[in-house]
Order: C-alpha cells, then sequence, then structure tokens
C-alpha cells in the first residue's frame, strides 16, 4: 500500500504538472494573440537610482511614477512603462538604451539623470530610430544625416542666466560681480551672462573663480568688492554656492546677490543661513506653484501634478527635477495621441509619426513651461520657463 | 592692489597656510618614523569636521560604524598573528589596545547620541572618535607591508586614500558641512579686521609646532621616534620597536589632523572629499620641508597659504595651477642640494 500509494501520488503530480504547463502554454498564447490585438505603447524610461547622479536620479523617477499615475492611457491604449536604472554609468545607459528598444520593442525613451549618459542614450535613439525625450539639461546636436530622433525638456543654462540678469536690469542694476565655480557650470553662467551683457543687461565686472573644495574665497570676494558693483551673481551650485556670498557678506557687502536654479538647495539655505537671504534666483514655476497667479500656464497642471506627486511619494515636489520628467510625460503624451492615428505601436512607422507628433509640440502647457518643439529645435522652452524667487526667511518667495 | 587688500590677503593667507601647516607636520611626523607618505592624511581632517557636525545637529557620526569595522578587523587580524606565532597568552593585552581602547569613545559617541552636548565635549568627542583611525588603519594595511619600498607604501597610500573617500561618502552623504563658531571675536588690527577664529588657528599651528619641538628634544619617546626615523634596524638594536613608534607617530598624526579639521569647519564648508585638496597643498608645504625638517615644512606652509591667497587674487582660474606649479622648482632644488642618504639609493 505505501509503496503503491507513492508511485500513484507521483504519477498525479506529475500528471498535474503536465496539465499545468499545458494550460499555462495555452495562457501564453492567448495573451500573445491579444497583445498583438491590443497593440499597447511601451515607454522605456532610464534613471539613476545608485551612484553619484542617484541623488537627482531618484526625484526623476518620482516624477515619472507621478506621471504615470496621472495618465496610463492614450487614446483607448494601455502604456507599459519599463524602468532600468544606470547606475549613473553612460556605458550602463547606452545598454539600457539598446536593450529596450531591441528586447523591450519600446516605443519611445525617456531618461535620464547625468549629462553623460543622456547624451549616450540620445546617440542610441538616432542610431536605432526611437524617439528620445531626455530630462537632463544637455547640448543636443543633430547627428550626421540631419535627421534627429530627440529632444530636450530642461531650460537651457543661457535662458536661466538670461532671466536673472533682465531681472537684475529692470530692478536698476547697472553692474554686477561674478563670482562662481572654476568648472563647467562657472563657465555656462559666465558666459550666459557675458551674452546677456552685450544684448543690454548689467555689465559684468569680474571673472572670479573657486573650487568646490577651496578652503577660502577671501581673494576672490575682495577682487569682487574692488570693482564696486550694485550686485553680485554667483554661478555655484548647491551648498558651495553660499560660500562666496557669505565671505562678501562678512567683508561688508551690502548690495544684493542673484543667482541660477542650481541655487534651489535645502543645503544651500541651511548652510548659508543670515547672509543668504534676501537672494534672488531664476527658477522654474514648478517651484512655486501655489504662489503663482490664478492665470499662470502651469498653474492647473502644476497642482495637479504636486497633488499626484504627494499621493503616490508620500512627500511634497519641492526640487525641480521631477517636473521635468511629468513634462516629458505630457509630451509624449501628446504626440502618441496623434501617431495612433497613423500607426500601430510597436513599428518603425509608428516611432516616425510619434517623432513627428512630438516636433508638432504646439504651446502645451507643463509644471515648467509652455512647450514648442519644431524639427529644428530640440529646445521647447522660452523665456516663460523661468520664474524670479526670493529667499524669505528660509522660503523661496515668487517674485512676479 | 591696495595696501589694504594687501594686508586682507595676507591674513587670509596666513590662516589658511596655518591649516597647512597642521596638517604638513603630520605628514612630515608619520613619514619620517614609517616611510609612509599617509595620502589619505587630509581625509582624516574632513572627517574630524564631518562628525563634529553630526554630533552638533544630533545625529550618530558616521565614524562611529567606521572606527568599530577597523577596530575589529584589526583585532582579527593580531589575533591571527598572535595564534600563528604561537603566543595565545598576548591575546587579551592585544585586545585591550586594538578593540577594547578604539571602541571606549565610540560607546560614548553612542550613549550619548540624540543629546545635545556642551562645546567643548563635542569637541573632545569627535577627537577621540578620530585619533584610533589612523594606528588602526596603520595595522591593518601598513604594518604587513612595512618593509616594502617607498613606492609601495605610496600607492597603496592613494588606494587607501580613494576607499577613504568613498566610505565617506556612504557614512557622510554628499552634502557639505559647516560648525558652530568657536569664537566672535575680531581683533581690529590697522584697520584690517582679524576674526578670532583665525588667531585661533594660528595660535594652534604655533602651539603644536612647539610642541613637536620640545617631544622630539627633551623626551625619551621623542628620541626613540626619531632614532626609528633616522635608522630602522639601528633602533630595533637599540631595544626600540618601530611598531610602537609607528602608533605613536599615527596618534599624534591624527591629533594634529582631526585640529586643524575642527579649526577649519567654522569658516568653510567641508565636504566629504574636501580633504584631499588639503591634504596636497600641505603636502607641498612638506615637501618644501623635504619631509624632514618640522621648522622648514612649517614655513613652507605658510609661505604656500600666502601664495594661495595672492594668486586667487590676480588670478583666482589659474590659483591651483600657481600653487602647483612652485612644486617643480622647490623639487629641482632639493634634488640638487642636498645629498641623498645610502637607503635612498637603494631603493
Amino acid at each position: 500500500m505505501t509503496l503503491f500509494g507513492k508511485f500513484e501520488s507521483r504519477r498525479t503530480s506529475r500528471d498535474l504538472f503536465r496539465k499545468l504547463l499545458v494550460a499555462s502554454a495555452a495562457f501564453t498564447c492567448l495573451g500573445l494573440a491579444a497583445s498583438v490585438a491590443h497593440a499597447e505603447i511601451t515607454v522605456g524610461f532610464v534613471t539613476s537610482l545608485s551612484g553619484p547622479g542617484a541623488s537627482i536620479g531618484v526625484l526623476y523617477d518620482k516624477g515619472m511614477k507621478a506621471a504615470y499615475a496621472y495618465k496610463d492611457e492614450v487614446g483607448g491604449e494601455k502604456i507599459k512603462l519599463i524602468k532600468l536604472d544606470d547606475s549613473s554609468d553612460p556605458t550602463a545607459a547606452t545598454q539600457d538604451a539598446r536593450k529596450l528598444i531591441q528586447q523591450d520593442h519600446v516605443d519611445i525613451l525617456i531618461g535620464t539623470a547625468t549629462a553623460p549618459s543622456t547624451n549616450a542614450m540620445m546617440s542610441v535613439a538616432n542610431e536605432l530610430h526611437v524617439p528620445f525625450i531626455a530630462i537632463s539639461p544637455v547640448n543636443i546636436k543633430p547627428p550626421k544625416d540631419g535627421r534627429l530622433w530627440g529632444i530636450a525638456m530642461p531650460q537651457t543654462p543661457a535662458l536661466m542666466v538670461k532671466v536673472i540678469t533682465d531681472r537684475m536690469k529692470r530692478e536698476g542694476i547697472k553692474s554686477a560681480g561674478y563670482i562662481g565655480f572654476s568648472d563647467a557650470w562657472g563657465d555656462l553662467v559666465y558666459n550666459g551672462a557675458i551674452a546677456a551683457e552685450k544684448e543690454g543687461d548689467p555689465k559684468i565686472t569680474t571673472d572670479e573663480r573657486y573650487a568646490r573644495t577651496d578652503t577660502s574665497v577671501t581673494a576672490q570676494a575682495l577682487k569682487v568688492l574692488a570693482t564696486r558693483p550694485d550686485a553680485v551673481l554667483i554661478g555655484g551650485s548647491a551648498t558651495q554656492a553660499a560660500l562666496p556670498i557669505l565671505e562678501l557678506r562678512k567683508l561688508g557687502y551690502k548690495g544684493p546677490f542673484y543667482g541660477t536654479p542650481a541655487m534651489l538647495n535645502a543645503d544651500f539655505v541651511r548652510v548659508g543661513g543670515k547672509a543668504v537671504e534676501g537672494v534672488q534666483v531664476s527658477a522654474g514655476p514648478v517651484i512655486v506653484t501655489s504662489q503663482l497667479p490664478a492665470g499662470h500656464f502651469s498653474k492647473k497642471i502644476g497642482t495637479t501634478f504636486h497633488e499626484i506627486f504627494k499621493k503616490v511619494n508620500g512627500g511634497d515636489a519641492d526640487d525641480g527635477f521631477s517636473g521635468y520628467s511629468f513634462d516629458g510625460w505630457l509630451v509624449f503624451l501628446s504626440a502618441a495621441e496623434k501617431a495612433l492615428q497613423h500607426a500601430k505601436p510597436g513599428t518603425a512607422e509608428f516611432h516616425q509619426a510619434l517623432m513627428d507628433g512630438i516636433y508638432a509640440t504646439k504651446n502645451l502647457a507643463g509644471v515648467h513651461s509652455i512647450y514648442n518643439f519644431s524639427p529644428k529645435s530640440a529646445y521647447g522652452v522660452d523665456a516663460r520657463s523661468l520664474v524670479v524667487v526670493k529667499l524669505v526667511n528660509g522660503k523661496w518667495i515668487y517674485q512676479p | 592692489m591696495t595696501p589694504e587688500i594687501a594686508a586682507f590677503l595676507t591674513i587670509d593667507g596666513v590662516a589658511t597656510g596655518a591649516i597647512y601647516v597642521l596638517i604638513a607636520l603630520g605628514f612630515v611626523l608619520i613619514f619620517a618614523v614609517t616611510r609612509v607618505i599617509f595620502v589619505p592624511f587630509g581625509d582624516i581632517a574632513a572627517f574630524t569636521a564631518l562628525t563634529l557636525a553630526a554630533l552638533e545637529t544630533k545625529h550618530l557620526p558616521g565614524t562611529v560604524g567606521l572606527v568599530a569595522a577597523l577596530a575589529a578587523l584589526a583585532s582579527l587580524m593580531e589575533i591571527v598573528k598572535l595564534l600563528r606565532s604561537r603566543r595565545a597568552g598576548a591575546i587579551p593585552r592585544a585586545l585591550l589596545f586594538y578593540l577594547v581602547l578604539p571602541l571606549v569613545p565610540v560607546a560614548a559617541v553612542w550613549a550619548t547620541a540624540g543629546t545635545l552636548l556642551p562645546l567643548p565635549l563635542r569637541i573632545v568627542l569627535a577627537l577621540a572618535l578620530i585619533l584610533p583611525i589612523a594606528p588602526l588603519l596603520d595595522r591593518v594595511v601598513y604594518r604587513p607591508i612595512a618593509d616594502g619600498t617607498v613606492l609601495l607604501l605610496l600607492t597603496v597610500s592613494v588606494a587607501l586614500h580613494f576607499a577613504l573617500v568613498g566610505l565617506g561618502l556612504l557614512f557622510f552623504g554628499p552634502e557639505g558641512v559647516r560648525t558652530e563658531s568657536l569664537t566672535d571675536y575680531t581683533l581690529i588690527l590697522g584697520g584690517v579686521p582679524i576674526s578670532g577664529q583665525s588667531i585661533l588657528i594660528v595660535a594652534a599651528a604655533i602651539i603644536f609646532s612647539g610642541i613637536l619641538f620640545l617631544f622630539f628634544e627633551f623626551t625619551i619617546i621623542g628620541k626613540s621616534l626619531h632614532a626609528t626615523a633616522v635608522n630602522r634596524t639601528g633602533a630595533r638594536l637599540m631595544g626600540i620597536r618601530p611598531e610602537r613608534s609607528g602608533t605613536i607617530a599615527y596618534l599624534f598624526g591624527s591629533l594634529l589632523a582631526g585640529v586643524s579639521g575642527i579649526l577649519i569647519s567654522p569658516v568653510n564648508t567641508i565636504f566629504y572629499d574636501s580633504g584631499f585638496l588639503i591634504g596636497l597643498k600641505a603636502f607641498v608645504g612638506a615637501i618644501i620641508g623635504g619631509l624632514v625638517s618640522f621648522p622648514v615644512t612649517a614655513i613652507g606652509s605658510l609661505f604656500v597659504g600666502v601664495l594661495e591667497s595672492f594668486a586667487a587674487f590676480q588670478s583666482s582660474s589659474f590659483k591651483e595651477v600657481i600653487v602647483f606649479s612652485i612644486l617643480i622648482p622647490v623639487l629641482l632644488w632639493r634634488s640638487y642640494s642636498f645629498a641623498h642618504s645610502e637607503e635612498d639609493i637603494d631603493e
């Protein structure tokens, strides 16, 4: 009995296993058939969830979660979102992009947190002819065949500077000292300020530089003071942007300070303390959605974004980065709606139609900007994409 | 440049230079005794600042984990070594030095985490927590290769620096810190204000230079350190244990790094990776002193600080270029004007 019973039970279990196998195979076939009939749109999203770019990459991820919760279908088609981590490494970003296109057959790519990785993804998109939405500030150049397969969401550094120097001019400032990082960011801000100067904005009196790990900026601050500027423009970012402000205030400088969105950082406010009060910087409107006037383009969509973000991620969206993911999603949604009328997702025709749809974006209101893309311009933003905010009692306050 | 600006720059340069003096003295001290160019020395200064800042914000500093892990590793290595040489009887003594003593400040910080202690106590705790790191690193990393060439030791130092910077990012996070000012006093000298903080830094540099001088001239331990520095084998024959000399040098060096870290954190924002550049500039000072002479090192470091300040005023984007360029003539001058000892030639 015992032996027979054991044999019996083993046979039944084998039978059961075979039945399961057949059933699951049948289901898979059904599923495949269903997916062919309902060709869902697949989006490949790459961000940095580890490595040095992770502090920003996580914010992009949170923004994308909010975007997907905001709308996960378009024109009756469900959207499938595949997320990969590039660990802040351009090589991994390239592999991710290839894998998403060749293995998962995505219709569009969105990414990623660092500029080198984003550029790497752009090259893959150009090579394999799949639309790409860059959510980091990068310099996009058309490839040799002249057909570009991507756009960039963020405001350009030149625009970030132009908006704040225009504000300085409006407040009657004639000359401004410049002190910034001795790296690419410091160069971008300085060049932006010099370009604005040629268009009638305040005269830039100095080009002083310091490194993030410097122990003192007294000498640079003295040089700025010696030119007696009406204001000082800061080309630093995050915590260490506070260093020249602290030093200049210590040396008795009384004038106002101006800066860029790179200073919208909790640690800048913490380290700067009383000295950085009153600093004015340009910022995406999403930073101050609740303070915007009712008629502002970003008020309605921005409020929706903040509500969904809080529901999905638990905290407030007090950064600019998550907004870029969200806006990228909006651009994709509007383009997909148009593209669905021309082709079926998963085909080369659909990729082309989607890219055409993105370039046909006209006056699309996002949380950061009103976007207008064209095959000639991979940047869809204008001066409306930046407002000026002022630090009052440790809070950024909208300055109309 | 007006005389007033020159005065400002000089004062700023002397204050920065005094920080370099403290670090450079540590470099020379450790190199002279162990032949190790201790590259992560600047990191230890930065970690002290970050530890103090963590205590100030009532967080548990990441150094706690670092010291505990290093102590465990060092004890393990020591026990294995003692067991293999069949000296199990010496294990309790080794455990006392490598496990219990380093864990005392760890336990103290652990127990008081979450309460804001008075400032002097916080400084003492931060220093006590930092002190064991270099001697433990010595036991874990350098002692097994103590008889290697200077080049090997240097390469290991560089690797160790990268490991420590990585750990620093892990333990302290990417953002910088600034600690409470030690004093708000400002001295006005001929119309130029001198902050109390700068005076403290310079005073610390002078005091520690003096202590080092007295220590090496008038104490037996100092003389035994000096003997190890001159000739390791000879010192051993005289009954001096190079290992113990090394540990003392690392302890004293850490104290110098720790003090400079505490003095610099109220005047500048310190990041997990700030230490390297400070260490590198101090190293220029140490090179001017030929990695042997304490007084010349101190003068050289002050010179680097003042040069940096004036260079930053003249052309801030080329500041580092100017500071590090002086290394070349100094090295040329050093290698032509000083005879090499036989030991150097062997390598």
